[in-house]
């Protein structure tokens, strides 16, 4: 088993040296580069930027050294100093931008997360332990409806029955009162009542699919003759369930909860935006409509990094739930 | 409990009497068990012999009050006495009940037919047979963990100290088959229910594991209801043969009355499908014509006159024969039961 992770952890040093290599050169792809984006929005403000000046900001950016050289400056920095570089379009250093977000971002997603898999997985269960009852039917159809409503929408009906039923003033996770006030109690709880919407959002979707690949998946193990040889042990149905098949059923998700971990912290980017979350997602977004190179490439270095280090966490988790996995 | 039929004699452990069981299907009603009766004594080995169909693993499963949601359990009494003086009527047991539950695996083991399978991939075999013992014998962790290792070795596993980790994927099916037979019996149970546990494997392993529950069986006593359809080996291991067709027990009888004074039809049609050593090399082997007959719709009458060589007409194809007794405990479910031409000796 530590062989195992060993070996796994450093097949994944490589692999990260590749993608952010990728994710800086998927930056420079576009044509023309920031100063070009800059100019751009001077000349729309009315303002103007003659060659020599784009040449200097060019200069003063490092803009004109070759791909290979602004990638090793750029990774360099990341690695040896946490300094991500300097958002051209904010005009603040990116790693404080990110964190600025990221305490949200994480509380958001991990909350919609738990409440997903809280919601899921025993609907999932009772639905296949008693399939085709009149109850299946209605988490048949609530994971339908689930599913197929986007959630962009879910949010702004919930934003809207807010406002209108519950007199609520909705949008964004604060009251504008308490926007830069210091964290007090009264601060936290108008924390709360924005928080439900997005966390309701995002778990209605993400609960709908599940629930939908757990039923499935436990009716694939309850016609396995092993549930039968623990009936025969004298268990009681409900040790018989939990104890056996939702055991097995549940491998599938533990191999995939490792790409939770990209997504918590992209977020939801259209729900963000709808509902004016200050999550990374829309930051994410804004980056790369305005091709904010350091930005955007450290997001989705980011994203790659969590998206390699989720996989192999639940490599792990795989290995250490499943003796099947397990290399010996 | 109260019991309205008659008692039953003390070297009784389990009895079956005319017991159904039918499956609500979209397509209608299955009756795969029409009425069987049967018996076993205490450390007796119960040889039940059938085609695919026939109902073996469904009575078994009746037995445990195990079958699917969708069975119906008609009629009939299953009586069972795990200990002297203490008689239990499972039949009218709740399913999901205390008592029922308290029976499977502590008075009654059961192992499958599949034993890749029928292990739960994800548990170590010790594990596995932990939480039974646990479940029945109200012990710690440590003494079941004891208790796991002496089921091993008494399985014959090799190591078993080492086996206890191991999961069912590392092990062979022959090993497998001997860890599932350690968990039936991990809790001393009275009688064993063996569903065709040698079914899905090779020859050699066969005889393995049948020398293995013959040896169990002498040293804890147990009896054994071993299903199978193979009659080599019913004459290997049973003391009495139960010969089942279309939900229904066609012959019962000590193992040497059914291999040489079959009464049945049925039966004397399936032991001359049987190659013999020393058989004539240019014979070809008799086979039963047409095929067990559609559940929905099985024949009037006997339900096997269709495929039987002494059908006689108005008589097979109209009434149902009862059931004629012989001697020695010998019974066969045919009109013509015991007036039978003698068939020439292979």
């Amino acid at each position: 088993m530590v062989g195992y992770i060993v070996r796994r952890t450093l097949w994944a040093i490589p692999t990260l040296i590749f993608v952010s290599f990728i994710a800086f050169v998927i930056i420079q792809l576009p044509p023309g580069d920031y100063v070009t984006s800059y100019a751009a929005q001077l000349r729309h403000g009315g303002e103007y930027l003659t060659e020599v000046q784009e040449a200097a900001l060019r200069e003063q950016f490092g803009l004109n050294d070759p791909v290979l050289v602004q990638y090793l400056r750029w990774i360099t920095n990341i690695v040896f100093r946490g300094d991500f570089g300097h958002s051209l379009e904010w005009n603040a250093p990116v790693s404080s931008l990110i964190w600025d977000r990221l305490g949200l971002t994480l509380a958001i997603s991990t909350l919609s997360m738990v409440f997903t898999w809280i919601i899921a997985i025993p609907i999932g269960v009772y639905a296949a332990t008693r399939q085709y009852s009149f109850f299946d039917y209605i988490f048949t159809i609530f994971g339908f409806l689930g599913k197929g409503i986007p959630d962009f929408l879910l949010a702004l009906v919930l934003m809207w029955l807010g406002f209108t039923w519950l007199n609520m003033d909705v949008g964004g996770l604060l009251s504008p009162r308490y926007q830069s006030a210091p964290w007090t109690i009264d601060k936290v709880l108008n924390l709360l009542s924005h928080l439900w919407v997005p966390v309701v959002v995002l778990a209605t979707g993400g609960a709908a699919g599940l629930l939908r690949v757990m039923r499935a998946n436990m009716l694939d193990e309850l016609g396995k003759p092993y549930v039968e040889t623990a009936y025969a042990q004298g268990l009681s149905e409900r040790q018989v369930v939990w104890g056996y098949p939702v055991r097995v059923a549940l491998n599938p998700f533990i191999s995939t909860v490792g790409w939770a971990l990209p997504a918590l912290f992209s977020g939801d980017v259209i729900t963000a935006v709808v509902l004016n979350l200050p999550t990374t997602g829309p930051l994410l977004l804004q980056a790369l409509k305005m091709q904010d190179m350091y930005l955007a490439g450290s997001f989705i270095l980011i994203l790659s990094v969590f998206t390699i280090v989720g996989t192999l966490v639940s490599d792990v988790l795989l290995a250490w739930s499943d003796p099947r996995i397990r290399y010996s | 409990m109260t019991i309205d039929t008659t008692p039953m004699p003390p070297e009784r452990l389990l009895e079956l009497d005319d017991v159904h069981v039918h499956f609500s299907m979209r397509e209608g009603l299955v009756k795969a068990v029409n009425g069987v009766s049967y018996h076993v004594d205490r450390g007796e080995v119960l040889g039940i012999v059938g085609e695919s169909g026939s109902g073996k693993s469904v009575t078994a499963r009746a037995i445990m009050r195990l079958l699917a949601k969708n069975a119906i359990q008609a009629s009939g009494h299953i009586r069972f006495r795990p200990e002297q003086g203490k008689e239990v009527e499972i039949s009218s047991l709740p399913r999901d009940g205390r008592k029922m539950r308290e029976l499977r695996g502590g008075h009654i083991g059961m192992i499958f037919q599949e034993p890749m399978t029928a292990l739960s991939p994800v548990h170590s075999i010790g594990t596995q047979i932990m939480r039974t013992v646990m479940l029945h014998k109200r012990v710690g962790k440590e003494a079941a963990r004891a208790r796991a290792i002496e089921l091993l070795e008494k399985v014959q596993l090799p190591k078993p100290s080492e086996m206890v980790d191991r999961y069912p994927h590392q092990l062979s099916g022959g090993m497998r088959q001997r860890a599932m037979i350690a968990l039936a019996l991990s809790c001393d149970p009275a009688l064993l229910i063996a569903d065709e546990p040698t079914t899905a494997l090779d020859v050699t392993t066969e005889a393995q594991i049948l020398e293995l529950l013959k040896s169990l069986q002498e040293e804890m006593g147990m009896a054994i209801v071993f299903i199978t359809h193979n009659f080599g080996v019913v004459a290997d291991i049973a003391d009495r043969v139960a010969v089942m067709y279309l939900g229904r027990i066609v012959e019962t009888g000590s193992v040497d009355d059914i291999f040489y004074q079959p009464k049945h039809p049925y039966t004397r049609a399936l032991l001359q499908s049987i190659p013999r050593l020393g058989q004539a090399p240019v014979h070809r082997l008799k086979t039963i014509p047409g095929m067990v007959p559609d559940p929905f719709n099985a024949p009037r009458g006997c339900s096997f006159h269709p495929r039987c060589a002494y059908s006689v007409a108005g008589r097979c194809d109209v009434y149902a024969p009862d059931v004629k007794r012989f001697p020695d405990d010998q019974s066969a479910r045919c009109h013509l039961a015991g007036e039978l031409p003698e068939e020439v000796v292979l």
